[in-house]
């Protein structure tokens, strides 16, 4: 049994400590809204915060985790989807498919804790998710917005 | 659990113009199967008239537009209700839909029509009839309302919902009548409006479907939670053609979770556990064998060969010809020859392939993804063993589709684990591995590609021999035309051949050409794969038109222009592309064109590279152009073309699938890769619809992509790159 801190709740779980934290959030959790789209870090659906910082959890076992962090999933980004990230996805009507975009959202929101003004480099450098529907053009143009808003 | 589940049966809404208003889908489960589920009885105690098949309006004027296809990120689901809510001339932000079932459009003797979404046919395929729905119920509630009034119904008019009787100016609203309006007889002859009348279509209306996009509360197959419900893994025999020898269950069930380990058919075995994680593990850890069959020793290289010299083969099937080709090539001034290769590429949906089921009895119930709803109820029926009658599909958006959830190979797979434990929810989740290996692959195909010039550079004949896999002779044979693959064509058809590929025509007029196909079928499950097969038929066209215009030493956008002389609309998509990207601008960036008409629809793109010395490629941006006929939604056609250069140029330049002793290498996005932003130019979009005729979206400019940066990459390099994916090949010659 593990104790966990997930959208500033302090939960228990009982998983094998291998268990990827994805799996722990979707099936133990009930927290569907990080995705399953490869389960290596390639594709970054399955992005969450650990405090603050976009982690790929398909691959980061539960065990790993002592408890006391913060971990933040894109249910928890917001109360009521005004994170300024989702503000610009809706201003711009971003979701095709929308499977990618929890994770390709959890990933901007990273990109601009740590950079709240980031230039072109540094979207390509550290937003590398997956969207095969072909939303990217409007993701570049959503995160340029996202930086002007306030929560 | 009692032995009789009632999933709930009612529809799930699935998108809406009124903020709040979605549902989760997450179905209520009853063990009784005489009672209603929540559902049914939230919906009894809110009358939703039905109006007609298309339309249902509350009390309250939310209106209700069923969908019959499915979205999966087009659009469709906005554009179809943009359509219907047009004609009845309601609020639009009254406006919410949601899907019928297909055992509903069975029991209705398919008053929703054709469920099957593909061929960029959602729109343009039930244009005529969803709004013929939206006009017949406008004429029954305006009806209802005149008939309460006692007045003749010429002296009423409707505007956003609300009817107004224009003599006395007695409003009522459409809420107000539905219940009334739902007991008349429908009227025939009512006509639809004319495109100069029209309110919502061709508006740049926000997508119904995103408010649940971006706060994680939008469930997929995928994350379908039931009472009772466990979960899949499945591993299906990794060479083609193999099956099942044996496999070991007792080494796994006494993992945590694991309740049953399944064989599928001869040829998959699943691990059925409480959770996926442990189906997952488990179905790692279980020991498997199986058996070689034809296809066993399949592999990419040695089919190139074949591929190789079936470009000179006797055996082709000839679609278009016409002039003196022969004579042309004779008289030529100059010849010019090419040869093209384009490799198998899988869909690579970022949901991997799912399904949840239940099978008792006397009843099957599906919930899936699926593209193709009414195909994926006869793939359940058929797996249940259960009359149709007896089963349901409930279909969930698409964590993508491409073409791959045309299929119902999935479907099947749960119905038959399903009914292993009668009564018990089961959802089957593929791995992305499984996804890579187990898909519908678009066909590797090769071209052969030769033009004769006169002394003055003008194109007097060109031959294109294509050699490759039929998509129709392995998923359809019955569509074949005496032995001929029509669709192996796209693009490149005459007129008049068949009705079917109407809308994949070449639009060029050149004096004399020669189009055939050698068909070579390798053991590897085609698809139809976004775009199909008009992909490569525009690489092998577009690229070797630049080829020809370099060549005869002529501007490769008045070269192509001097051709279109019977198709105006190709002519101005290119030249509206090249004339915005600033074709012919010594600005330091290459330049490479490419049109296409495909789907019904006219593309054209313009792309803007730079090659640095080291061969680095930088496609710094795009400008795409497209007259669809009629643009729904402008912003939404605006979307689809600039989503089109990403899975076009993921194509062009990353994905390859290939076989070793019949089996795939690519076994994940890390040897599979697709697209980042870092890679994504900028895209500038001109939707240009001309009127007069209804094409295509979500697919036609797929094929303009890789051609314009092909193109591109000549202008920057003087090296033809004719073989895809681009990466690892060295851009400038050593």
């Amino acid at each position: 049994m593990a104790e966990l801190k997930v959208n500033g709740q302090t939960v228990s779980v009982d998983a094998e400590e291998n268990t990827p934290l994805l799996w722990v959030l979707r099936e133990h959790l009930g927290l569907t809204g990080a995705k399953y789209g490869c389960g290596i870090a390639q594709c970054g659906t399955c992005t969450i915060h650990i405090d603050g910082q976009p982690v790929r959890s398909c691959t980061y076992p539960v065990g790993a985790l002592s408890g006391e962090e913060e971990i933040t999933t894109i249910e928890g980004l917001s109360e009521d989807g005004s994170h300024p990230v989702q503000q610009a996805w809706v201003e711009l009507d971003i979701p095709q498919c929308g499977y990618c975009q929890p994770g390709m959202i959890m990933a901007v929101a990273g990109l601009l804790n740590n950079t709240p003004d980031p230039t072109d480099e540094d979207i390509d450098a550290q937003v590398t998710n997956i969207c095969r529907c072909g939303t990217l053009a409007r993701v570049r143009k959503g995160i340029h917005l996202a930086k002007t808003k306030k929560a | 659990m009692a032995d009789t589940i009632k999933l709930s049966r009612r529809n799930f809404i699935i998108g809406t113009g009124a903020a709040g208003l979605t549902i989760g889908i997450l179905a209520s489960c009853s063990n009784n199967s005489e009672d209603s589920s929540e559902a049914d009885q939230a919906a009894n105690a809110e009358p939703n008239p039905e109006v007609n098949a298309w339309v249902h309006i509350a009390p309250d004027d939310t209106v209700t537009i069923r969908i019959a296809r499915s979205e999966m990120g087009q659009g469709t689901l906005t554009g179809l209700a943009q359509l219907v809510a047009d004609e009845l001339d309601c609020d639009w932000d009254k406006v919410t839909t949601e899907y019928p079932t297909p055992g509903e459009n069975l029991a209705r003797d398919r008053v929703w029509r054709d469920f099957s979404t593909g061929g960029s046919r959602g729109i343009r395929g039930s244009v005529d009839y969803v709004r013929e729905g939206g006009a017949v119920a406008r004429a029954m509630l305006i009806q209802a309302a005149a008939n309460q009034w006692e007045v003749p119904v010429g002296e009423c008019s409707v505007e956003k919902g609300v009817i107004t009787h224009g003599p006395s100016g007695n409003t009522l609203r459409y809420g107000e009548v539905a219940e009334a309006a739902s007991a008349l007889t429908p009227p025939t002859g009512v006509q639809v409006k004319d495109p100069s009348e029209w309110k919502i279509i061709g508006q740049p209306v926000k997508r119904l479907d995103t408010a649940d996009k971006v706060t994680g509360a939008q469930k997929y197959g995928a994350d379908l939670q039931m009472d009772g419900m466990l979960n899949a893994a499945i591993r299906q025999a990794p060479k083609r053609g193999g099956t099942l020898a044996s496999f070991d269950a007792a080494a796994v069930m006494s993992m945590p979770g694991v309740r049953k380990v399944v064989q599928v058919d001869d040829t998959a075995v699943a691990v059925v556990a409480e959770r996926w994680w442990q189906a997952k593990t488990a179905l790692d850890a279980l020991p498997v064998e199986w058996t070689d069959g034809e296809g066993a020793d399949y592999s990419s290289a040695a089919f190139e060969t074949e591929l190789e010299n079936a470009l000179t083969a006797d055996d082709a099937s000839v679609a278009n010809m016409s002039g003196e080709v022969d004579a042309a090539f004779a008289n030529a001034a100059r010849t010019v020859e090419a040869t093209y290769r384009v490799p198998h590429q899988n869909h690579a949906c970022m949901e991997p392939m799912n399904a949840t089921a239940v099978w008792t009895e006397d009843k099957c119930e599906v919930w899936c993804p699926t593209q193709n709803g009414e195909a994926a109820l006869g793939a359940a029926s058929e797996a249940a063993g259960l009359p149709i009658e007896q089963c349901d599909v409930y279909k969930l958006l698409l964590g993508g589709g491409f073409g791959r959830r045309g299929m119902s190979d999935y479907v099947t797979q749960v119905v038959k684990i399903a009914k292993e434990m009668p009564g018990t929810p089961i959802k089957l989740l593929w791995s992305r591995e499984e996804d890579m290996q187990h898909g519908f692959y678009h066909p590797t195909t090769r071209a052969r590609c030769e033009g004769a010039l006169d002394a003055d550079g003008n194109l007097t004949a060109i031959k294109i021999r294509i050699a490759g896999q039929s998509i129709l002779a392995g998923l359809m044979p019955q569509a074949l035309q005496n032995g001929m693959d029509p669709f192996a064509f796209q693009g490149l058809l005459p007129s008049g051949l068949d009705e079917r590929v109407e809308d994949q025509t070449l639009k060029y007029t050149f004096p004399a050409l020669k189009f055939d196909h050698a068909m070579r079928n390798p053991p590897v499950r085609p698809g139809f794969w976004r775009g199909v097969n008009a992909n490569q038929n525009a690489i092998y066209l577009e690229c070797f038109m630049d080829e020809l215009a370099r060549a005869a030493g002529k501007d490769p956008l008045e070269f192509r222009l001097a051709y279109m002389g019977d198709a105006q609309e190709l002519a101005a998509v290119l030249r509206a592309a090249a004339e915005k990207s600033g074709w012919g601008n010594d600005d330091g960036k290459s330049r490479g064109l490419c049109a296409f008409y495909s789907f019904g629809a006219y593309t054209a793109a313009c792309a803007e590279v730079t090659v640095d010395d080291a061969g680095q490629l930088k496609i710094h941006r795009i400008v795409a152009a497209t007259d669809p006929g009629y643009a729904v939604n402008p912003q939404q056609v605006d979307a689809q073309v600039a989503g089109s250069f990403v899975y076009g140029l993921s194509a062009a330049l990353f994905e390859e699938i290939t076989f070793e002793n019949g089996e795939v290498q690519e076994k994940n996005f890390d040897t599979y890769n697709s697209m980042r932003l870092r890679d994504m130019p900028e895209v500038e979009t001109i939707v240009m619809p001309s009127g007069g005729f209804w094409g295509g979206v979500g697919e036609p400019t797929i094929a303009v992509a890789a051609p314009a940066v092909l193109n591109a990459i000549y202008s920057a390099t003087g090296k033809r790159i004719r073989n895809l994916p681009i990466k690892d090949q060295s851009l400038r010659d050593a």
